[in-house]
């Protein structure tokens, strides 16, 4: 008998994943032909792709220093994807040895690096979930491991709910996750947006169409749009703004115009 | 670190800041830009020690190359314009005093170490990550085979285990894989049903839907169909299943294969057949009962043009007299005997018997031809009941009465064909019984239902609408009225007066003979009160008595005594002007706590009488127990004196039931008497009182003054 249609999928390299082709953005090998294909077509319309995606980890770099000075110690990063260098893991613990991590994604291959990476590391380790089913992730038991829940949390949703559609409820997982989150607790979060971008919009939807045709249609959002994922937080200073301008260590004049593109922000729960 | 500005130490910072803002815009590092030039400072000095050492090396120049893959410049252009930067600013910054031609030359060899180095590193990183993520991807793909092996060995245990049938097949029919279930509600091997195909399971009872169904799914128009289904299992029997049957499709959504679910519903069919036999057939007689005969007749009524119905309703004639004297088990040995003769009757196609109830049967027939035939059924039932039923050793002669109804069908509904073949039937039995009637609308509307006068009856009470006949019963020692005998009679509103047969079986059988009863009692005990009072007696035999029926019902009555004493006291009237008739059949096997109120009455004085006697199989022996002090001849006897020379049998019958009579102490009042001579040979014969036409005929109670007075004055 063949496979039946009930089973899951198996692996299929030959389809792009969206934490490949980041990696690839970020110069890493940890891809395949057609992550880079993907890669290379969208940055076709949107050469700067590379800049962007530096920018978000510049600017979660900040905030995990931001957190780890605010005195926070454990990290939920969801949406992790493939680790290359500059990791929440690698700065939290080098601010705070000792902090505790946990990675969530629901690429299997990107879970799969992800242990290989942290193999050794006793604080910090992987979930394989979906950061639409937050009760999933939060009653998984590495998390209830290494997190304690009645303690602060940085949660990390960077560059990841640009790939939640509105159907799938990615307002009502942001709040589940609130919910279960000590007072204290930090939201670092990133999202694409046209706002921002050095080119008129009709040349950005070509790389939006790139994500649409690997089945991971990536999801513009307006400034608004992106507030309303802290309600129930008070935003952190300077606010939701472009990834150089929250709180620089250098002059954001010298960064590259691409950097601009999307928005970043710090909440704390009261 | 400070440094003057100018000395070596400023000098070779100014050369590494300019190295990093070269750099920087191509790296992806994280860091700020300050960040990263600390990260390049050493590296600089690397080569700024090889430019000037004593003895010149390239090897250190190859690790600068390889650190800056390491800071995460694996763009060549960070290569490129590292490069560049040596190559424009390492002598001018770093190469002090030496001798100039001696240092571009050491320069431009660091510079292919350099470049060596980040070459060499670049590939190892980059191997390196492409194994780091092929391990990962299988890896993950081991983690998803798990999974999928997981859930697959679950999805089997789930086949295999469950106790519904599972198959599947493809969308040719070929069975591909069924499950333990199925296997054993087919009673086959593995072998024997893989490899067969759906097409071939056909069954002789299959809806004619079934195969529709099929081809509408396996061609993708269907997603899934219900059926109740026959299929032949290997040995020959019939397995009866619910089957549910599903299209599936591919991850395209294109027909795949088709999945059968079964649940073998054998038992519970044949249970149900069962329960639906026995709603539909009568227990005793195994014939169809009232419900599948309504079925049966309504849709024959409902058949179209042309077709026609015939219908016998037989009701046996004094079956209750054989339930009373034999008992209920040899009544139902003759019930089963008729219904056994009876579905010989109508053997052909579109005939059938049905017991509706009691002694109650019909006789179906249908088709074209019914005028005909329904003749010739009633006529083989009546020629079926002529031999005697034998039961518990005695020859039992049944005889019946019927009503036919013959007409077209869609003209009456099947409660109209059968109230005309229950009046017929009463006509039939009216005109004496053992004989057929054809139904006659003229005189279906005059007739009177028994349902009609049951629903009837309680309100007849309250109207007042019973009266009190009289028959006079005589002496026949001289010929004196010794008293009469009181026969309630129902003026009924449509259907004028009614006698007792028709009205006290149905009071018997809702209670309402209690009532009935009591109030016959109170008029009978008032007139014969008001007898006396303007009448007297005769000298020889007393005041003028009255004789009241007691129902078998009044008799287990616990206010009977009772209610007797109180009227008698409240009339005035003495116990033994008072006769309480009750009948042989109502006795036989009375145990002693029915017979003691009948003894209760008797010890006040009221006389008992033993009603129709000789009609039921009475044992004479018993008649010592009995409280009776008077015998009731039943008319039989006294029938075949109406002529003239008697039967001598019946003479001897009759002279040996009077002295047995006498001999015990009991009176003999003799019923029926229409002649003279009868009366003269029954006076011989020795009885002692007398009632019939001869007399007088049942009338008011006046008529019994003008019999008196003329008695008194003769």
């Amino acid at each position: 008998m063949e496979r039946p249609a009930w089973a899951p999928r198996s692996i299929d390299i030959s389809v792009p994943s969206v934490a490949r082709i980041y990696d690839y953005y970020l110069g890493g090998s940890h891809n395949f032909e057609a992550d880079r294909e993907a890669a290379r077509k969208a940055m076709e319309f949107l050469p700067g792709l590379p800049k962007i995606m530096q920018a978000n980890r510049a600017f979660m770099r900040r905030a995990v220093r931001y957190a780890a000075d605010e005195g926070i110690t454990q990290f939920l990063d969801i949406g992790s994807g493939i680790p290359t260098f500059g990791n929440v893991h690698e700065v939290a613990q080098a601010a705070r040895p000792g902090a505790r991590v946990v990675y969530v994604d629901h690429d299997p291959v990107a879970v799969a690096h992800s242990e290989a990476v942290l193999k050794g590391n006793a604080d910090a380790d992987v979930v394989a979930a979906d950061l639409c089913k937050p009760q999933e992730i939060l009653s998984s038991a590495r998390v209830l491991d290494l997190i304690d829940l009645n303690r602060p949390v940085a949660l990390l949703l960077v560059a990841i709910l640009h790939f939640v559609e509105d159907a799938d409820d990615p307002y009502g997982a942001v709040a589940e996750l609130r919910e279960a989150l000590a007072p204290g607790s930090l939201l670092i979060l990133t999202h694409a947006s046209y706002e921002g971008i050095p080119l008129p919009p009709q040349r950005a939807e070509g790389a939006v169409d790139v994500y649409k045709d690997i089945r991971n249609p990536l999801i513009m959002r307006s400034r608004d749009e992106i507030a309303r994922f802290f309600e129930g937080y008070d935003m952190v200073e300077p606010g939701l703004v472009s990834p150089p301008r929250w709180r620089p260590e250098t002059a954001p004049e010298d960064e590259d115009p691409y950097a601009f593109s999307g928005f970043a922000g710090v909440g704390r729960t009261a | 670190m400070t440094a003057e500005p100018d000395g070596p130490e400023g000098r070779l910072r100014r050369f590494a800041t300019i190295w990093s803002r070269a750099v920087f815009p191509v790296t992806s590092t994280s860091l700020t830009r300050p960040e990263f030039e600390e990260q390049l400072l050493p590296l600089a000095r690397s080569l700024s020690e090889s430019l000037r050492a004593r003895t010149f090396d390239a090897e250190a120049a190859r690790a600068v190359g390889a650190a800056l893959i390491d800071a995460h410049c694996t763009d060549p252009e960070a290569l490129s314009r590292s490069l560049d930067c040596v190559d424009a600013y390492l002598v001018l910054y770093c190469g002090e005093d030496g001798h100039q031609e001696e240092l571009r030359t050491r320069c431009s060899r660091l510079q292919h170490a350099m470049a060596a180095g980040f070459a060499q590193a670049l590939r190892e990183r980059t191997l390196g990550e492409q194994e780091a993520i092929a391990q990962a991807a299988l890896r993950a793909q081991g983690v998803v085979a798990q999974a999928l092996h997981a859930s697959e060995a679950r999805f089997r245990a789930v086949f295999e285990g469950a106790a519904i049938g599972i198959g599947i097949a493809d969308l040719e029919g070929n069975v591909l894989q069924v499950n333990g279930a199925m296997l054993r509600m087919f009673g086959g091997s593995e072998q024997t049903m893989r490899g067969r195909n759906v097409r071939e399971w056909t069954h002789a009872d299959d809806a004619p839907q079934v195969w529709r169904l099929y081809e509408e799914l396996v061609s993708g128009e269907r997603e899934h169909y219900h059926v109740e289904k026959a299929f032949c299992r290997p040995d020959g029997t019939v397995l009866w299943t619910n089957l549910t049957v599903s299209l599936l499709r591919d991850a395209d959504g294109r027909p795949q294969y088709q999945l059968a679910l079964m649940e073998d519903t054998t038992e519970r069919r044949l249970l149900n057949l069962r329960l639906r036999y026995e709603a539909t057939h009568d227990a005793l007689t195994g014939l169809p009962n009232r419900t599948l005969f309504f079925e049966r007749l309504e849709k024959v009524l409902a058949a179209g043009e042309g077709q026609r119905f015939g219908l016998c309703y037989l009701d046996l004639d004094g079956f209750k007299t054989i339930n009373d004297s034999l008992g209920h088990a040899a009544g139902d040995r003759l019930l089963v005997e008729v219904a056994d003769r009876l579905q010989s009757c109508a053997t052909a196609p579109g005939e059938m018997v049905a017991r509706l109830g009691g002694d109650e049967f019909v006789a179906l027939t249908t088709g074209p031809e019914t005028r005909r035939e329904v003749d010739e059924l009633a006529a083989r039932i009546m020629n079926a009941l002529i031999a005697p039923v034998s039961v518990d050793g005695r020859e039992l002669t049944v005889r019946g009465s019927i009503g036919i109804v013959e007409g077209a069908a869609g003209e009456r509904s099947a409660a109209e064909v059968l109230r005309s073949a229950d009046i017929t039937m009463y006509r039939a039995k009216s005109a004496g019984g053992n004989r057929f009637e054809l139904a006659d609308p003229e005189a279906d509307a005059r007739a009177i239902t028994r349902n009609g006068l049951t629903t009837a009856l309680p309100t007849a009470l309250e109207r007042n609408e019973f009266f009190i006949e009289y028959q006079p019963l005589v002496h026949l020692g001289d010929g004196s009225v010794h008293g009469a005998e009181a026969l309630v009679r129902w003026l009924h509103p449509q259907h004028g007066v009614l006698g007792p047969d028709r009205f006290i079986p149905l009071a018997e059988h809702t209670g309402l003979i209690v009532p009935l009863g009591r109030w016959v009692l109170e008029q009978s005990v008032r007139q014969a009160r008001e007898w006396q009072e303007r009448h007297g007696g005769n000298a020889v035999t007393g005041p003028l008595r009255v004789n009241v029926n007691l129902s078998p019902c009044q008799l287990t009555h616990p206010g009977l005594v009772q209610d007797t004493v109180d009227i008698l006291e409240r009339e005035g009237l003495e116990p033994e002007a008072l006769c309480l008739e009750v009948t042989e059949s109502a006795l036989i096997g009375a145990d002693d706590d029915l017979l003691k109120p009948l003894r209760r009455l008797a010890e006040m004085g009221v006389d008992i009488a033993l009603d129709d006697f000789g009609t039921g199989y009475s044992n004479l022996a018993n008649l010592r127990r009995l409280p009776v002090s008077i015998l009731k001849l039943d008319r039989s006897f006294t029938q075949s004196m109406q002529q003239f020379p008697a039967d001598p049998v019946d003479l001897k019958i009759v002279e040996g039931i009077v002295s047995l009579a006498h001999s015990l102490d009991l009176a003999v009042t003799v019923e029926g008497v229409e002649t003279g001579a009868q009366a003269e040979q029954l006076r011989i014969l020795g009885c002692d009182t007398a009632q019939g036409w001869y007399y007088a005929r049942p009338g008011p109670p006046e008529r019994l003054h003008e019999l008196a007075l003329v008695d008194a004055t003769g």
